[in-house]
């Protein structure tokens, strides 16, 4: 079995992270420049199940060149090889456009499985998954909080407010990992070390047959038109007890839906 | 108030170091914020280590004997080795001196000086954390001149006897299996004792006021009968085991880095939120003072170490080299510690904050492996040419 992981650099959302203030775009010149935290988990799920049923795992990274010390991070925990597409026309890409360039990098890849963190730290629209699979006309399992493989099949339970769904498809097909689905590895020594020599194939635009005109500004769907710091935090509410402070307590819990 | 830099990034080694050397830095301050800060001052409270659960999330990241090729090992280089002993101490001495002891002493007993059926017998298991190893050279009378050592091993036909008692040995409660140093008609040699051997006994040392978060016993051996293969083929005089501990103190000159470092970190965020008189108490000279002065020797001692790291990987760096590394880190480290308490006052004896814990453990760091003393001495004899050693 051949598995595509997606892995995306974010800045670290633990730390400040800011939009520049001349394109509105993401600032990764002052971020500290990490593995999106989700995209962990997917390594994790596609490694163990290399180790069960045997293949490959490709990671695939859309991203600008300093995204290639993410990819030797996640080459470390494991995966065999890496594809980087990196190309200055992607500047401003959108989420449309960048399902377009990594559905195209995928289709180059012969996969029989894709496998992606739920969300990115940065962006968090939650999109991807969904639009690549339609772009490959595959099926979609998105949100699992546990993949099972058998042969061709693969069943997911989904991750709801609720509880769980199970759904089932055939490969090839796109599944998207939440952050309950296991423990990613620590990278060992030996492993940071082989990353040095694993192939790093890096793939522009044209090598992916996608027209720069398609994507970046140019080829994006959504503009962001002008962005400002969020507003500091506001004093919490303060329930004072007399006599139905329980009941107070509960309503508020119950309308931000912790309970 | 300005963006606080941290002490290590004062001078920015971190341009010293390579991306792998950092990436093997930060695997294992993860795997120590993840596996022992939440967990180790409760350990040292009890005086009480799951070390062998340590082990194997230790040897699953390729700590142990990382510096070590072939036979598991990662074959790491000298520098990320030191990187890695740094961030372990970070969190407790007790648990560098478990991978030191293990992959520094025991390991490379083996890997240096033991034929290819005792390397591969154990060399893989240790690595992996499956096997925990200890090493036999101190006596109850015999520390810092252990020429004088009483444990003896005699003939019986084919087989060795071995009698005698170590102490003060690490990892030893919980081992499978002893490296240990005896007098033999041949003067030193070293042994292979797996740990079940009949008349082998390991005592645990208790009631100890530092390293509380480590093992340590004491290793009796009655009359041990072991195959003619247990003795390491190669190891030939004192200077066997000496080579080893050699090893084990290029990981102190860097571990003690650490503690220092974690002491310094606890005393700047203190120091910072902490309000003394209308202001935090970090905005006082003398408190600076104190702080900056520490900051100054952890990056003296950082280039140091990282100095004695690359000679290392050239193959150049000599026992007195690690000497003067040993030395001075660990008592600067101390000093550290000791300043860093002052800061905390009242709060920096309690186990709510680390620092009390580092300066007991550096207590013992100062001593094992080389007392400060016999460093000095072996420094001295490299100065002056004449040795100071007794006899």
């Amino acid at each position: 079995m051949k598995i595509v992981v997606l892995v995306k650099q974010v800045p670290d959302s633990g730390a400040e992270r800011n939009l520049r203030s001349d394109d509105n775009t993401v600032d990764r010149g002052s971020a500290n420049n990490v593995i999106n935290e989700m995209d962990e988990y997917a390594i994790e799920e596609a490694l163990s199940i290399q180790e069960k049923h045997g293949g490959e795992v490709v990671v695939l990274t859309m991203g600008p060149s300093g995204a290639t010390e993410s990819i030797r991070k996640a080459l470390s925990m494991g995966p065999d090889s890496a594809v980087h597409v990196a190309d200055d026309a992607l500047h401003g890409s959108c989420a449309v456009a960048t399902s377009k360039v990594l559905a195209a990098a995928i289709g180059q890849l012969d996969a029989d499985l894709i496998i992606c963190g739920a969300e990115s730290t940065d962006g968090r629209v939650q999109v991807m998954p969904h639009m690549i699979a339609e772009r490959l006309g595959i099926a979609a399992l998105t949100g699992a909080r546990k993949l099972t493989v058998d042969g061709s099949t693969l069943t997911i339970e989904r991750q709801t407010e609720e509880g769980y769904e199970v759904v089932t498809a055939s490969t090839p097909a796109v599944v998207s990992v939440w952050d309950t689905i296991n423990e990613p590895r620590y990278p060992s020594f030996k492993g940071i070390m082989a990353a040095k020599k694993k192939p790093l194939e890096t793939k522009s635009l044209a090598d992916l047959g996608v027209d720069a005109s398609e994507v970046g500004f140019d080829g994006a769907t959504s503009t962001v038109v002008e962005h400002s710091k969020r507003p500091p935090r506001q004093a919490g509410n303060k329930v004072a007890d007399s006599g139905d402070g329980g009941v107070q307590l509960v309503q508020y819990l119950s309308s931000e839906k912790f309970v | 108030m300005a963006d606080r830099v941290a002490p290590l990034d004062l001078i920015d080694v971190d341009a010293l170091h390579s991306e792998e050397e950092l990436q093997v830095r930060d695997v294992v301050r993860r795997l120590v914020a993840d596996k022992v800060r939440p967990y180790v001052a409760d350990w040292y409270e009890r005086g009480e280590v799951p070390v062998r659960e340590l082990a194997k999330d230790l040897g699953k990241t390729g700590l142990l004997g990382m510096h070590l090729t072939g036979y598991g090992c990662a074959g790491a280089s000298a520098v990320a080795y030191g990187l890695a002993c740094l961030e372990l101490e970070a969190a407790d001495s007790g648990l560098r001196s478990l991978v030191s002891v293990q992959g520094s002493l025991a390991m490379y007993a083996i890997w240096r000086y033991g034929s290819e059926e005792q390397k591969q017998q154990w060399l893989p298991a240790m690595a992996a954390g499956d096997a925990i190893g200890c090493f036999g050279l101190t006596e109850p009378d015999h520390g810092s001149d252990p020429a004088s050592m009483t444990t003896r091993a005699r003939r019986d036909g084919d087989d060795w006897i071995l009698t005698g008692v170590k102490m003060w040995i690490t990892n030893a409660p919980v081992a499978d299996v002893a490296v240990v140093w005896a007098r033999t008609d041949d003067g030193i040699n070293g042994f292979v004792v797996p740990m079940d051997t009949p008349g082998v006994t390991a005592n645990t040392i208790k009631h100890k006021l530092s390293l509380r978060a480590s093992m340590t016993g004491e290793l009796v051996l009655d009359g041990v009968r072991l195959p003619a293969d247990a003795l390491l083929p190669a190891a030939r005089g004192l200077k066997a085991p000496l080579s080893c501990l050699t090893e084990a103190r290029y990981g102190i000159v860097w571990g003690a880095l650490g503690a220092a470092r974690d002491c310094l970190h606890t005393a700047i965020d203190y120091a910072t939120s902490r309000v003394q008189f209308g202001r935090p108490i970090a905005g006082f000279q003398l408190t600076q003072a104190k702080l900056a002065d520490a900051a100054l020797e952890l990056q003296k001692g950082y280039l140091l170490a990282l100095h004695l790291g690359r000679r290392a990987e050239l193959g150049l760096l000599r026992p007195e080299q690690v000497s003067v590394g040993k030395l001075n880190n660990v008592r600067e480290a101390l000093a550290i510690a000791r300043q860093c308490r002052t800061i905390l006052g009242a709060n920096g004896i309690s186990a709510e904050y680390p620092v009390m814990r580092h300066a007991a453990n550096l207590e013992t760091v100062l001593t094992y492996e080389g007392t400060s003393e016999i460093h000095q001495l072996v420094v001295g004899q490299q100065l002056t040419g004449l040795a100071a050693f007794a006899s």
